[in-house]
């Protein structure tokens, strides 16, 4: 193990909070709980990126007096990118979001092991009915 | 430059520029756009490569004034066109042969708006396919994976969110780690584009530092594209998200999306993070071990399943499972049999669908085996279609199923002997699972019903809503059929071409592979 | 059609037949039962049949939910197990990374070096992220645009409806007096202030994205405070669908003729101007208006479809 986890607070930061936000969007049974899980991880991601960017310092990269000189200001290419990623989160929660509405209206529930299980009822109800509903016909 | 490669980024601006005029325009009109757009790539990939071929360069496109290190770029070769050309073939064939059911399970207020995630789809593989950067390889999976979730759910039933939930997670956990693996590359080579990032990862390696994070990101991004792929551990979301939503989206969804990603993955091989090159990566090991596992449990699953269309996508994760086992043999002739199967696979599945689908409405809309007994009789063009379908998936000669087994089968003998000794046994029993499954269905469809008696399922979903359709529109059903069975009989008739006419489908990868790099 | 195999139900032909076909009984194997004379019991049978199908699907269920939760523990304990596996290895990579701050780290490279040093030179823009990602970046920001498009595509796929709400007036403020007299001096605040980051985009932090947002609370705060009857005036759908389609149509139009000239070695008609000016930096402060109104747009349909479901 490298020397350097000991002074790389932010990163160490970012991929603790990465795991969090990945472990909720997965194990939580919660939409709403989900769709945080998935914006800590998206955050996490950006905060590694901020951190990259940062160089001990410099200035935030908007020329000041035209000075062009490549040592006065911070690595810009991380900015940019998280520029991009925040917006692609923004989309994703939002269809997430939308998509938790819907099934809020078809299920009246957010938990999502409950409406697996209405779903499974369903199911094998159909089945049920496809298998015995011709006896039943003809019986009648 | 000539006037003939600057058709890849035409493609790409064009898949684009439709969907943004399809947002005012109406249902129809959106449809004409997409077609004559997926006609349009279809051509000039063909146009670009046949150029490719002839001149066999592979040459990059400056995506604005800045050449390699500062701007965007796509890079385009035989490989890619011929990919591109693929894709957009089974695009348009999907599309047509789903086209009655998008009629009947979409409201017309919002057919523009599922043909824009179409156009969207097809913008996004083509970027996939041809991009030469990291980053823009990352917007544009989210944009394939809005737009695949988007499709799932066109069908407004409870079940078909649910199945959208999961897809978007699993997928959401997957652009996660892509997107840390990308984020952790950087860090440690400076480069966003990928073939300077290959000369900066090779200076690294060479020196010997970032050994254990060069090893982690490798496995990040594989993982993250195994997880949207649906590779075997992962293949959860698969039967739901493609049993239940609307034919076209099925069939797009099993032979395009998650190829993109594969795609994608191979390039990351070849082009960035060659396997062999990391000290300590048995990521091929990996890839090859849980390709195998899914190629036997995934038609373990298909043999238990009772609903044709759920039956025929966990045979997708068989096929997925073949693929990541070509890929995981760690050779060339693996990956180009891997890339073959990319294509055969997108036929074969493809024309499952839709023949599935006109097996199932020819019944009733019964979707389980029982339901679909002699439907081969009352419609006779699925049916062949379906038959034909299966003999590939079986790996028949003459049809493109033998061709993909054969070559992976001698793509095994360059291995080492224990992995081609598994290999092998996998092909053998996979192959039989096949064919205990696929057969059975086909034997069911050919067998007369004994009693011609109406099936009843009074609030089944698909029947009532055949029924509102052929009070309706009931002149529309000659033109279902036209186009249904146009889709079908194309398919198949695609399928034993790649069947018979594979030599030089495999001399074009072989070469492409060559100057992929 | 002689003579019948009186065993012909339980051959194997049969037996294959009914596995080809997936009929099966569910009592197989479980009990011998015989076929009752329909004569005799009239539909019992059928009745029976259904109520131990339905039985069987009730104990399923129930014996599923012990299995289940066995399983779901199995799963969780799976998952944290891997968790923390994956957190080890993380953490080891970001231990080999270089420190934090260090000017000597290798992203800090030629790349980068260009972008600050050239970059007032060939993109015009004062500010160098704007520079990066609009200009030597572009077909990406151009992706990022599309994806909040395609989101706004699949939101209101899900959630547009045909007829709105009528009972919508619930969430009406109607005539509150904090909220209007506020939202009268805000609102036109809010808007200007988004108008001024968008334009400002190239010289100083802000650009389209922000600004975009920035406007469209301006808008969701419009909305909340006056009702759809005031808003809907100017802020039809039919408005903002062709306003969004004009805005990115003039973006997907401008990048295609920059990519082309670029990849074609054309010269580029589009100068840089005057650094620190309002128009110049090329085609940077029109994209950014571009982006400004499509973000705008999409916030606002997003608190729309969410809310009421059609405009």
């Amino acid at each position: 193990m490298g020397l350097t986890v000991f002074t790389n607070y932010e990163e160490v930061a970012a991929v603790i909070l990465f795991v969090i936000g990945m472990m909720n969007l997965l194990l939580q049974a919660n939409l709403i709980k989900k769709i945080i899980g998935l914006d800590i991880m998206d955050c996490a991601v950006y905060l590694f990126l901020a951190a990259k960017g940062y160089i001990e310092g410099r200035h935030a990269p908007i020329y000041i007096d035209n000075i062009t000189d490549a040592s006065y200001y911070i690595n810009p290419v991380p900015s940019g990118l998280v520029l991009t990623g925040i917006v692609v989160s923004v989309s994703v929660s939002a269809l997430m979001m939308a998509l938790t509405v819907s099934l809020y209206k078809e299920y009246k529930t957010l938990n999502l092991d409950e409406i697996m299980m209405k779903l499974r009822n369903e199911e094998s109800e159909e089945l049920g009915k496809l298998t015995y509903g011709d006896i039943m016909e003809e019986e009648q | 430059m000539t006037f003939v490669q600057n058709f890849p980024f035409f493609c790409i601006i064009i898949s684009m520029f439709s969907a943004i005029i399809s947002f005012i325009l109406n249902g129809k009109w959106a449809k004409i756009v997409h077609y004559t757009m997926v006609a349009a790539v279809f051509v000039m990939s063909v146009g670009c490569l046949l150029y490719t071929h002839e001149a066999n360069i592979s040459y990059t496109y400056m995506m604005g004034h800045y050449p390699a290190p500062w701007g965007n770029e796509i890079r385009i070769g035989e490989l890619e066109c011929l990919m591109a050309a693929s894709f957009s073939l089974i695009m348009i064939l999907s599309v047509m042969g789903g086209s009655y059911h998008i009629k009947l399970d979409i409201e017309k207020s919002k057919m523009n708006l599922f043909f824009i995630q179409l156009d969207l789809m097809m913008a996004a593989l083509l970027a996939l396919i041809y991009t030469n950067d990291l980053f823009t390889a990352y917007v544009f999976i989210e944009i394939c994976t809005i737009a695949a979730c988007g499709l799932i759910m066109a069908r407004k039933i409870g079940r078909v969110y649910v199945s959208a939930i999961k897809y978007m997670v699993m997928s959401l956990v997957g652009s996660g780690l892509f997107l840390i693996g990308l984020s952790l590359l950087y860090a440690i080579t400076g480069q966003l584009l990928m073939s300077p990032a290959k000369e900066a990862m090779q200076r690294i390696l060479a020196e010997g530092i970032y050994a254990i994070p060069s090893a982690v990101i490798m496995v990040l991004l594989t993982v993250g594209l195994g997880i949207k792929s649906g590779l075997y551990p992962f293949h959860t979301w698969i039967p739901d998200a493609y049993g239940y939503s609307t034919t076209a989206a099925s069939a797009i969804l099993s032979s395009l999306v998650s190829k993109g990603y594969i795609f994608l993955l191979i390039k990351l091989i070849v082009r960035v993070l060659p396997y062999n090159s990391v000290p300590g990566g048995q990521m091929e090991n990996v890839l090859f071990f849980f390709g195998v596992i899914g190629m036997i449990i995934g038609s373990v699953d298909a043999i238990q399943e009772r609903n044709i269309r759920r039956m025929i996508s966990y045979s997708s994760v068989a096929q997925i499972g073949y693929i990541y086992m070509g890929i995981g043999l760690g050779t060339d002739a693996g990956i180009i049999a891997a890339l073959f199967h990319v294509i055969s696979h997108g036929l074969m599945k493809a024309l499952l669908f839709i023949s599935a689908t006109g097996l199932i409405d020819s019944s009733d809309g019964r979707l389980d085996r029982k339901g679909i007994t002699g439907a081969g009789f009352r419609n006779k063009i699925a049916a062949v279609g379906f038959t034909v379908g299966s003999l590939s998936m079986i790996g028949m000669p003459l049809f493109t199923g033998f061709v993909s087994k054969f070559m992976f089968a001698s793509a095994a003998t360059q291995a080492p002997v224990y992995k081609m000794i598994i290999a092998w046994t996998a092909l053998a029993i996979s192959t039989v699972l096949n064919a205990v499954y696929f057969m059975r269905t086909v034997i069911v469809i050919y067998t007369r019903k004994n009693e011609a008696t109406p099936v009843v399922s009074d609030d089944s979903p698909a029947k009532s809503s055949s029924e509102e359709a052929s009070s309706e529109d009931k002149d529309n059903f000659r033109n279902r059929y036209i186009f249904e069975n146009a889709a079908t009989i194309g398919l198949a008739a695609l399928n034993i071409a790649l069947g018979t006419l594979s030599p030089f489908v495999i001399n074009i990868l072989t070469g492409g592979l060559a100057i992929f790099g | 059609m002689s003579k019948r195999n009186p065993d012909y139900e339980n051959s194997k032909w049969q037996h294959f037949a009914k596995w080809c076909t997936g009929d099966y009984d569910p009592l197989e194997g479980k009990m011998e039962i015989k076929k009752p004379a329909k004569s005799n019991n009239g539909n019992s049978f059928a009745v029976l049949m259904r109520k131990m199908w339905f039985d069987k699907v009730d104990q399923y269920e129930l014996g599923q939910n012990k299995n289940l939760s066995l399983f779901n523990k199995a799963y969780i304990g799976i998952s944290i197990i891997l968790g923390i596996f994956l957190t080890i290895l993380l953490l080891v990579t970001v231990s080999y990374l270089p420190e934090f701050g260090n000017a000597n780290a290798p992203e800090n490279n030629e790349v980068a070096k260009r972008y600050i040093e050239k970059g007032l030179e060939e993109t015009g823009a004062e500010n160098i992220v704007a520079g990066m990602i609009l200009d030597y970046r572009a077909f990406d920001t151009f992706g990022e645009s599309c994806v909040l498009f395609v989101a706004a595509c699949c939101v209101l796929m899900l959630l547009k409806s045909d007829k709105p709400e009528v009972s919508d007036t619930y969430y009406e403020p109607g005539r509150s007096a904090i909220l209007r007299p506020a939202a009268r001096i805000l609102v036109p605040t809010i808007i200007i202030f988004g108008i001024y980051v968008v334009l400002n985009g190239h010289i100083s932090p802000g650009g389209g994205f922000s600004g975009g947002a920035i406007i469209g609370s301006g808008f969701i705060l419009y909305l909340t405070a006056f009702g759809f009857e005031r808003a809907g005036s100017f802020l039809s759908e039919r408005f903002i669908k062709i306003i969004t389609v004009l805005a990115l149509t003039f973006y997907c139009f401008a990048k295609s003729y920059s990519f082309y000239t670029g990849a074609n070695h054309l010269e580029s008609v589009i100068t840089t101007g005057t650094p620190g000016a309002i128009l110049s930096a090329g085609l940077i402060v029109y994209l950014n208006i571009c982006v400004g109104i499509v973000v705008a747009c999409t916030m606002y349909s997003f608190y729309v479809a969410f809310r009421r479901g059609s405009f």
